[in-house]
């Protein structure tokens, strides 16, 4: 579908009131229910879409009064943005819109909590992208291999920057950053930090010929859109390395199929061919991890487990099993129990043996 | 329940001899040894080392405690005069010797309280003044503040004992005398007064008492401190007029808001339930009654010669035996069958209640508030002893600011992050009255504040977190008159919880607080669609403004808010809310014994200034008469 620029989609909310207040209406904004009430699994295309719901937010309604003049407000900032060519991060949209009431001292925003989900709100309402709102994420996340970006006129050789990598920014379109060139086999996109600071620092990535992501926990849009990118145009499949927790399946599960939250947004972000490595519930057994090393499961681990189990796109018998085995067990395991092993050995036993046997869920 | 201990064997070992562990002679000490050592202890020296079981433990307290029983003793003589009382309370700093340090330094004052009572004939101030136990309220059964005979005298023990000083007392009973000034001590090991001068004195008074205790103490504001004492007598006897000058030297007048005294209550003889068999064997030898009949009918309330005959009869014993030879296990049968026949509650008349038109204007007159309401219940009996609780209610700010938030944006300025989630509600004053005088400590033992704190005040559209006082700007104002208050201990300080009174305590607040529910919710209703339709218009600007950055200023931002406000004002209950809120918070009359204040002016019983025309033509109420506005709010 052809759309509006995005600058006419916001100042069509303005439209909206003038319409409303003309007709002697309530003023009234919809906006597609972002919940797991509302999403679908595609099974053709196996990505996450957002369904049709929405949910009216009402000017002249008491408990949505407050969130509809914020709404507008946001929508007045990332309107600004626009018209300026400038982008900007969540926090500085908050302190933009931010003020007091006249005659009162009731402020248009109490905190950043207030003001983020609306951004949301209008990135599934306008079908906008948060890059095209030119909102930044949170960047985060690091990137090493043999690949070859040029970003803002720079060329970046992911290649020669140390053990540190090349930070990846919160926007990586086409128009933003190039890839020049990408002679891996595959990547690599690893939950934490830590783990893939081990990696580096072996060069496991030289020996395997890959490129090493990480997202620093759930990755951030710019990581995914970079893995999606990798496995768009230069065809490499996406492996995914997290920790053998329900927090882990969930993020292979975002970076696979989309989030529900932004379940529009799986068009351009979802990797449907990603596969999940490891850790396996079943990885303790096979590498003799002792128990000792493992963490309880607690409350909310087991809810959240059970949750995901439930998800229409986590209903394959190998993953059923995955997740029941880890009930059964009662235990989790961190990636960085292998050191129980010795120091080096996700990258000279665990992923070398991983890869060889293609020991891998779907 | 004069509890103290006249006599106590000395502390002295004592030790028994065991039948089978032979006592070697050195360590055996025998009874005529020990009776050496045994003496009578009198009741000032059994105070001078227990002073905190009369409210003397602190010297912020001392200082409470003497003003206390030295306004009682007025205002009791007053009463009984049947003098409308005139108090003036002074509080200076005592300068010993060097330069008067600042009252809130001081550690030593002279606390002076003048009253307009009967006096005291000369004879009696040594004894009224220096004698523990010594008083004309102990031997009766009738309401009044004192008890016990304990009080002024305790103080003036009080600051004998931490500065040396005596009792300084001037009273004049006829203008056909001078008035006489006494200084007078208390010999501690004997109980009885010493007087170290005693001489005619002029006094522009033709009849009065002052009296002066030097004392250590300390001066504070706030909680339980001397302002808050006369403050809250001043709202339980708005027949008085009470003036205090504080050591900082303010005055502060209470003026008077009625102009009668309160029915004098009558002497009652004591109820059959209320008394324990210790007291009936010292009844019966003290009788002057040659029969048990006539002893039971005559000394006894609610006894007449037919329910005298049932108890004799019950117990065994003949009408016509000697009161004076029943003991021992026939007195037990006796006690037993007065307890086990059915008698008609005592009468009830011994009281003297503040009444609801008196409390009513005592917190109409002290507390500010949009609404007040008082109840006071019907006498009933705990123990044999009548008794009735009156309650009062005030409630609101009392200020044009009636929405809840107007408080806090009269604070002007934007907030930063973090500090919107800081405004608290306070909870409710509770203040507490026994025989008209207030009860500042201990709280947390008293039946009153168990009553507040079980009854659900959240029926009554106020909210109140488990096990604490009710929320809001709400004072609770509780009374309990009896002929006997029992107290929890000698100091007067909590009342003791009996089922029957804290029943009685829930029925009036249950009663005064569904008054006040009447008013909330109405008025709630009203402030919440003018809330909102507030919040409706505050939006409305930044909304139509945000539209026309959004529309690049190519809107009649103007025009937009006149339709968006026309809208809002169709959606929240329009011209109505208006009228409710701001112009008649209550479209009835109000009920009886309740003033509602509006814009208009208040609404209700509201205290006349006929009612108290006599005095007040002659001295107007001045304006300092009210405590500052900071002061009255918790």
């Amino acid at each position: 579908m052809t759309k509006a620029s995005v600058e006419d989609r916001l100042v069509g909310l303005a439209d909206l009131v003038v319409e409303a207040a003309k007709k002697n209406r309530n003023p009234e904004i919809e906006i597609p229910v972002r919940a797991l009430s509302n999403v679908s699994f595609n099974q053709k295309k196996r990505i996450i879409e957002m369904g049709r719901n929405r949910q009216g937010r009402e000017f002249f309604n008491l408990g949505m009064a407050r969130k509809f003049m914020q709404t507008i407000l946001v929508a007045d900032a990332l309107a600004e943005l626009q018209r300026q060519g400038l982008s900007s991060s969540l926090r500085e949209i908050y302190y933009r819109s931010k003020h007091t009431l006249r005659d009162s001292n009731e402020n248009t925003f109490d905190d950043q909590d207030e003001s983020d989900p609306l951004i949301e709100d209008l990135e599934v309402t306008l079908a906008a992208l948060r890059e095209e709102l030119h909102v930044r994420a949170e960047a985060g996340g690091a990137v090493v291999g043999p690949l070859v970006l040029v970003d803002n006129g720079d060329t970046v050789d992911c290649s020669r920057l140390g053990k540190g990598g090349y930070a990846v920014p919160s926007i990586v379109e086409p128009e933003e950053i190039r890839i020049k060139k990408c002679s891996a086999d595959f990547v690599l996109l690893v939950e934490k930090g830590t783990q893939w600071n081990r990696l580096s620092e072996d060069k496991f990535w030289k020996r395997h010929n890959c490129v090493l992501l990480h997202g620093g926990g759930q990755p951030p849009r710019g990581v995914r859109r970079l893995a999606r990118r990798l496995n768009d145009e230069k065809k490499l499949p996406v492996y995914v390395l997290v920790d053998n927790d329900p927090w882990g399946y969930y993020i292979y599960s975002v970076v696979k199929q989309g989030s529900i939250n932004l379940a529009f947004e799986s068009q351009r972000m979802a990797i449907p061919e990603a596969k999940f490595i490891g850790l396996s519930s079943f990885d303790p057994d096979k590498h003799k991890l002792p128990r000792n090393v493992g963490i309880k499961l607690n409350e909310k681990d087991i809810a959240r487990a059970k949750e995901i189990m439930a998800y229409p796109w986590f209903q394959k018998k190998e993953w059923q099993k995955e997740i029941k085995a880890m009930l059964a067990s009662g235990l989790k395991y961190e990636l960085d129990s292998l050191a129980n092993k010795n120091f080096r050995y996700l990258t000279t036993d665990y992923l070398p043996k991983k890869l060889k046997d293609r020991d891998w869920l779907d | 329940m004069g509890g103290l201990p006249m006599k106590k064997s000395s502390p002295g070992p004592k030790p028994e001899p065991k039948p089978d562990q032979p006592v070697t002679k050195s360590t055996r000490v025998f009874a005529d040894e020990l009776a050496k050592k045994q003496r009578e202890i009198s009741v000032s020296e059994f105070f001078a080392k227990n002073r905190h079981l009369l409210g003397f433990d602190s010297p912020r307290k001392a200082l409470l405690t003497a003003v206390k029983e030295a306004v009682d003793n007025s205002l009791d003589a007053c009463e009984e005069g049947k003098i409308l009382p005139e108090v003036e309370v002074k509080i200076e700093v005592a300068a010993n010797g060097g330069p008067a340090p600042a009252p809130s330094q001081a550690e030593r004052f002279v606390v002076t309280v003048t009253d307009n009572g009967p006096g005291i004939v000369p004879e009696q101030i040594p004894r009224i003044f220096a004698k523990l136990l010594y008083g004309s309220k102990f031997h009766r059964l009738r309401m009044s503040r004192g008890q016990q005979g304990i009080g002024i005298s305790a103080a003036g023990l009080y600051g004998m004992l931490t500065t040396g000083k005596p009792v300084r007392v001037l009273s004049r009973w006829t203008e056909k005398k001078p008035a006489r000034y006494v200084e007078i001590q208390i010999d501690t090991a004997k109980n009885e007064p010493k007087k170290l001068a005693d001489r005619d004195q002029e006094w522009d008074r033709p009849h009065g008492t002052r009296v002066s205790i030097e004392l250590d103490g300390r001066y504070q504001k706030g909680r339980t401190s001397v302002d808050e004492f006369l403050e809250q007598v001043a709202i339980a006897n708005p027949h008085a007029k009470i003036a205090y000058v504080n050591p900082e030297g303010q005055r502060v007048e209470f003026p008077r808001l009625m102009a009668e005294l309160p029915p004098a209550p009558r002497e009652i003889k004591p109820h059959p339930y209320g008394i324990e068999l210790g007291v009936l064997l010292k009844m019966m030898q003290d009788t002057k009654s040659h029969w048990l009949s006539g002893f039971l009918s005559s000394d006894f309330s609610r006894v007449s010669p037919k329910v005298a005959q049932e108890i004799s009869d019950r117990a065994g014993l003949k009408a016509t035996t000697k009161p004076r030879t029943i003991v021992g296990e026939p007195a037990e049968r006796l006690y037993k069958a007065i307890q086990q026949t059915k008698l008609m509650n005592p009468p009830t008349d011994c009281l003297s209640p503040i009444g609801e038109k008196a409390v009513l204007a005592g917190l109409y007159k002290q507390i500010r508030g949009d609404f007040y309401t008082a109840v006071s219940r019907s006498p009933a009996v705990y123990r044999g002893n009548p008794f009735v609780i009156e309650v009062g209610l005030a409630y609101g700010t009392g200020g044009a600011k009636v929405a809840p938030g107007a408080a806090e944006a009269e604070e002007a300025g934007p907030r930063a992050e973090g500090e919107e989630k800081e405004a608290e509600v306070p909870l409710a004053r509770l203040l507490r009255f026994a025989n008209r005088v207030p009860l500042l400590y201990q709280p947390g033992a008293c039946a009153i504040t168990k009553a507040v704190l079980e009854t659900a005040w959240r029926n009554y559209g106020i909210t109140q977190s488990r096990g604490a006082l009710p929320q809001g700007p709400l004072v609770i104002f509780v009374h309990m008159a009896s002929v006997w208050v029992p107290f929890t201990s000698e100091s007067k300080e909590a009342i003791a919880d009996y089922d029957e009174i804290r029943k009685e305590i829930r029925l009036a607040l249950n009663e005064a607080g569904r008054r006040l529910s009447t008013f909330v919710r109405r008025r709630d209703h009203a402030l919440d669609e003018l809330k909102r339709r507030d919040a409706f218009e505050a939006y409305i600007e930044e909304v139509a403004d945000a539209c026309k950055r959004l529309k690049k200023g190519k809107l009649n931002a103007e025009d937009l808010k006149k339709r968006l406000q026309k809208i809002a004002h169709s959606i929240t209950g329009g011209e109505k809310t208006d009228a409710l809120a701001k112009k008649k918070p209550d479209a009835g009359p109000a009920p009886e014994s309740t003033i509602i204040v509006t814009e208009k002016g208040p609404e209700g019983a509201v205290p006349h200034a006929e009612t108290a025309a006599p005095e007040l033509k002659l001295e107007p109420p001045k304006v300092e008469a009210k405590p500052a506005k900071g002061k009255r709010k918790s």
